[in-house]
């Protein structure tokens, strides 16, 4: 056996539990794709969310919560370790509203699941002057917004690269273009690549995203993962014009104002389209009406790996003990928990953390 | 007064009025806005938003984005536009958001 | 959204014989440009500038106006100042034109973009001053400017083109600093009976560098150690040559190792590209006709691999001949009596290519250049930061991209693709092939979020 555990997948979720795993002395080694892998971590949106998630499932929203919580540590003691800065703003973020209807309708839902959460979960109702005031450049469609005191967002691109220097400082191994056909365990695992790479491992876990929905039966999981396509458009670097982030926009550090995202159905493909990218353009301007004479100089699809329920699975084989299964679509917002509290969870610590609510069991046998 | 200009333009063209960041120019009607820029002296279009190092035209044929200035409110390749009269030029406004 | 059976991007050579050639044969063709007036960058302006300095210019650029004429046939649209953005499935074209967006259909696309400078990275080549010598062409064709106190660098016969225009402008550059050297010489006079088939090249050459010599223009060969130096503004050039240093103060400099093709519209829609080691740089794959693997997606001109202006010509012509047969305005017999000709003169064309290439290989510090030296004019990036990223595990542009930002500018690659391909290749000891190139993504183009909205079916008044 040559590492306590294999990873597959070298994406924020991979490198996050790596990170933590190595950070109590254990030996890990990462297996990653190639550079035209279908890569959430590289097309994400950068937000560490908590508003919004969960609303039928409170576990979800305080996993959420939690994550949120330790982001900053996490950003600061990654920012220490590789000298390099993981940019994270956490003062707030909005739900914005074009009709008093569904502003209304979300609030009654948020005021539900605050109850269940047993009154943490801290946002406020801001009308249209009082969200001028916060934003200067609001635009006169928009009616108000919830503003959520626990979200934020990060550049997950930087995370990903302090993650990936990270891992290899704390002597993590780290093995690139591989694609892992075969998983056995005759006593201890061992994972078999396409162009012939061997690696044994004690424990293995399936952090691969939508390479998960293949691999994963191999390894005795249901992995009902799919793909959602979300296009994500970015303008030149502007003057700072947005304060807070939302699901519409946000400005990045270094200038550009993100847009986003589809929800589209389309399989593995993860093309941008005209239309998709005038449908984003415009809801945007309807927010943030200067942004109309903004420059437009990227856009890009990612593919959303989604589970049915939406919500993240976390699952220890029962053909394959010791195989666990990690999937989710929030990689970014729970990058933190991954990294610090997911490692107790796969050690069978005292301390691990309640997971059930995110097993498969939830879902039918098909 | 314009800055003695690197080039020498070989056209007599009439001029109009325009301004760049605040200075009048009389540039030839109908030009190539780079062009005309450069050989009325000017010597930095931008400052990039990254470093703040200054940026002049590059390649003039619209593919190195080095040219950029701002007119009416909108972030343009100067190498891609003509000289009309009144134009107001400046430099963009992006690299004011850079932070160290 | 109006059809059409044919759509060609890029109104140069190839794009205009193209244009011209499925006229004639009866098809429908729409010709869209993002200058306001045809003639790509080789035939800049021609219509109006070739009576105002055709003398500078000579005659090869004059010969555009023959292509320009072309033109003028009632089944050809020609769309000037129209910049394509997103070419689709379907196909489906959008473009910008006059601070619009617009959309056009087409069965067939012909892609007919051109090349770029091939980039060259070197200490200060993002000063003001510096500009590549396509750019010092430009600034002469079509706005009459020449450069007073200028330094050619680099290597390739279009060094020798500018340097005997501005002789002939009255302004010669102040020296001619070239990175070839006598064994490149050597190395491609294996090639010379191609060259000689090709012979009006080679006396063209010789006949300019005659030219420069006249003017009393210094020319140093085999320079090595290039650095422009200035803080606000290139002030001098900086090199070594057979030992000594030598310094040029000047105002401006023009870079020039080579033209490489602008594949990005092909990219963006899924044509298998493949590395050209000769010519040092990604080819898009494709047959005799200039058909890609990407059904109904052709190509021709320095696009598709740099052959020059003639070439470029003839596999326009070649290509809307296989167009009109495949709509069906002409037999294959048809297409292939009028097509014998163009087949011989394309292989005339090429016959000097290798032993130009060879002569006048790229620069080899500007290929691997030094840590400091920024590769990605727009992000900033610097050679040793992806060399630092191919040892955190990146395999290939997109990674490097992901971790550093080089190739996410407004440029979108287009002046850092090449150099960051070579440099992941070397540091992970890999092919440019296995390497790969950045994802091309619309828009092909910025595009103003105003215009995209505008474009918004859902919403109707989300653009006001």
């Amino acid at each position: 056996m040559e590492t306590d555990y294999a990873i597959i997948g070298g994406g924020v979720v991979g490198l996050s539990v790596a990170w933590g795993l190595l950070r109590r002395g254990l030996t890990v080694t990462v297996l990653d794709g190639d550079d035209g892998a279908f890569r959430a971590s590289r097309g994400n949106f950068g937000l560490v969310w908590v508003q919004s998630k969960g609303m039928n499932q409170p576990r979800y929203a305080q996993w959420s919560q939690q994550s949120a919580a330790l982001w900053g540590d996490f950003a600061a003691e990654l920012s220490a370790a590789t000298g390099q800065r993981v940019p994270l703003e956490q003062r707030g973020g909005y739900d914005l509203h074009f009709s008093e209807e569904t502003l209304q309708a979300t609030v009654e839902k948020y005021l539900a699941l605050k109850e269940k959460l047993g009154g943490d979960y801290p946002f406020e109702v801001l009308g249209h002057n009082a969200l001028r005031k916060e934003e200067p450049h609001i635009g006169p469609k928009v009616v108000g917004a919830i503003l959520h005191h626990q979200d934020g967002h990060a550049n997950p691109l930087k995370l990903l690269k302090a993650l990936a220097g990270d891992v290899r400082r704390m002597g993590g191994r780290v093995l690139t273009g591989k694609t892992v056909t075969e998983v056995t365990k005759p006593d201890s695992f061992v994972l078999s690549c396409a162009d012939g790479t061997s690696v044994g491992a004690g424990k293995v876990i399936l952090a691969a995203g939508l390479g998960a929905a293949v691999l994963g039966p191999k390894l005795g999981f249901k992995a009902p993962v799919r793909p959602q396509r979300g296009q994500v458009l970015i303008t030149e670097k502007l003057p700072k014009l947005i304060n807070r982030p939302s699901l519409i926009a946000r400005q990045v550090d270094e200038g550009g104002i993100q847009i986003g995202a589809t929800n589209e159905e389309v399989g593995h493909d993860d093309r941008v389209t005209q239309p998709g990218l005038s449908g984003l353009a415009a809801e945007a301007i309807a927010a943030f009406p200067a942004l109309a004479k903004a420059q437009l100089v990227r856009s890009w699809g990612a593919l959303r790996v989604l589970s049915p329920d939406g919500l993240p699975i976390y699952q220890e084989s029962t053909s394959l003990p010791g195989a666990f299964l990690v999937t989710c679509h929030s990689g970014i917002t729970l990058a933190a928990c991954h990294a610090h509290l997911l490692p107790d969870w796969l050690e069978g610590a005292a301390s691990k953390p309640d997971l059930e609510v995110f097993s498969e069991s939830r879902f039918a046998v098909s | 007064m314009n800055p003695v200009s690197p080039f020498l333009e070989l056209d007599q063209t009439p001029r109009v009025e325009v301004v760049f960041d605040g200075t009048p120019l009389s540039l030839p009607a109908g030009a190539n806005l780079a062009a005309a820029l450069l050989a009325a002296g000017i010597g930095e279009f931008r400052r990039t938003p990254v470093s703040g190092a200054p940026r002049a035209p590059f390649c003039m044929m619209g593919a190195c984005f080095d040219c950029l200035v701002e007119i009416d409110g909108v972030v343009r390749q100067a190498c891609m536009l003509d000289v009309r009269e009144g134009l107001s030029i400046s430099k963009p406004k992006g690299g004011s958001h850079a932070t160290p | 959204m109006q059809r059409h059976d044919l759509v060609i991007i890029g109104a140069g050579p190839a794009g205009m014989a193209a244009a011209a050639t499925a006229a004639e044969l009866g098809l429908s063709v729409t010709l869209l440009d993002e200058q306001s007036r045809p003639g790509g960058q080789i035939y800049r302006d021609v219509d109006r500038v070739a009576a105002l300095r055709g003398d500078i210019l000579g005659a090869d650029y004059i010969h555009g106006r023959s292509l320009t004429a072309g033109l003028h046939h009632g089944a050809i649209t020609h769309l000037e100042g129209a910049t394509v953005w997103a070419i689709e499935d379907g196909f489906r074209i959008s473009y910008t034109k006059d601070g619009r967006g617009a959309q056009i259909g087409a069965e067939r696309v012909l892609l007919a973009t051109g090349a770029l400078e091939r980039p060259m990275p070197v200490p200060g080549w993002t000063l003001p001053g510096v500009m590549t010598a396509g750019a010092g062409q430009i600034l002469l064709k079509q706005s009459g400017l020449v450069a007073r106190q200028a330094v050619l660098v680099g290597a390739g016969p279009l060094l020798y083109l500018i340097a005997a225009q501005m002789v002939r402008a009255g302004t010669p550059p102040l020296a001619m600093v070239e990175t070839q050297t006598r064994s490149d010489l050597f190395r491609a006079l294996r090639h010379l009976d191609g060259a000689l088939r090709g012979w009006r090249y080679l006396a063209k050459g010789l006949a300019m560098l005659a030219e420069i010599k006249r003017a009393g223009v210094a020319r140093y060969t085999g320079a090595t150690g290039l650095r422009i130096e200035g803080t606000d503004k290139a002030e001098a050039l900086r090199f070594t040559h057979r030992g000594r240093t030598h310094r040029i103060a000047c105002t401006t400099v023009f870079l020039h190792h080579g033209v490489v093709p602008n594949t990005q519209a092909a990219r963006s829609l899924g044509v298998t590209h493949r590395w050209d080691t000769r010519q040092a740089c990604f080819n898009p794959v494709l047959d005799g006709w200039g058909q890609s693997d990407v059904p109904g997606i052709f190509m021709a001109g320095d696009g598709t691999g740099i052959g020059g202006a003639k070439a470029a010509e003839i596999a326009g012509r070649l290509a809307a001949l296989k167009l009109a047969e495949a709509l069906g305005h002409i037999s294959a017999a048809e297409r292939d009596r009028r097509a014998a000709p163009l087949h011989s003169a394309k292989a005339r064309e090429r016959a000097a290519r290798p032993f130009l290439d060879l002569a006048y290989p790229p620069c080899a510090e500007a290929m691997a250049p030094e840590d400091a030296t920024t590769i990605c004019r727009c992000e900033e990036v610097t050679a040793g930061d992806i060399r630092r990223y191919a040892a955190l595990g990146c395999l290939g542009p997109n990674q490097t991209k992901a971790f550093g930002r080089a190739g996410m500018g407004p440029c979108q690659g287009r002046y850092c693709g090449l150099t960051v391909t070579a440099l992941l290749a070397e540091a992970n000891g890999q092919t440019p092939d296995e390497t790969g190139y950045y994802r091309i993504r619309p828009p092909l183009k910025p595009v103003t979020l105003g215009e995209l909205a505008a474009m918004d079916h859902g919403s109707q008044d989300a653009a006001e």
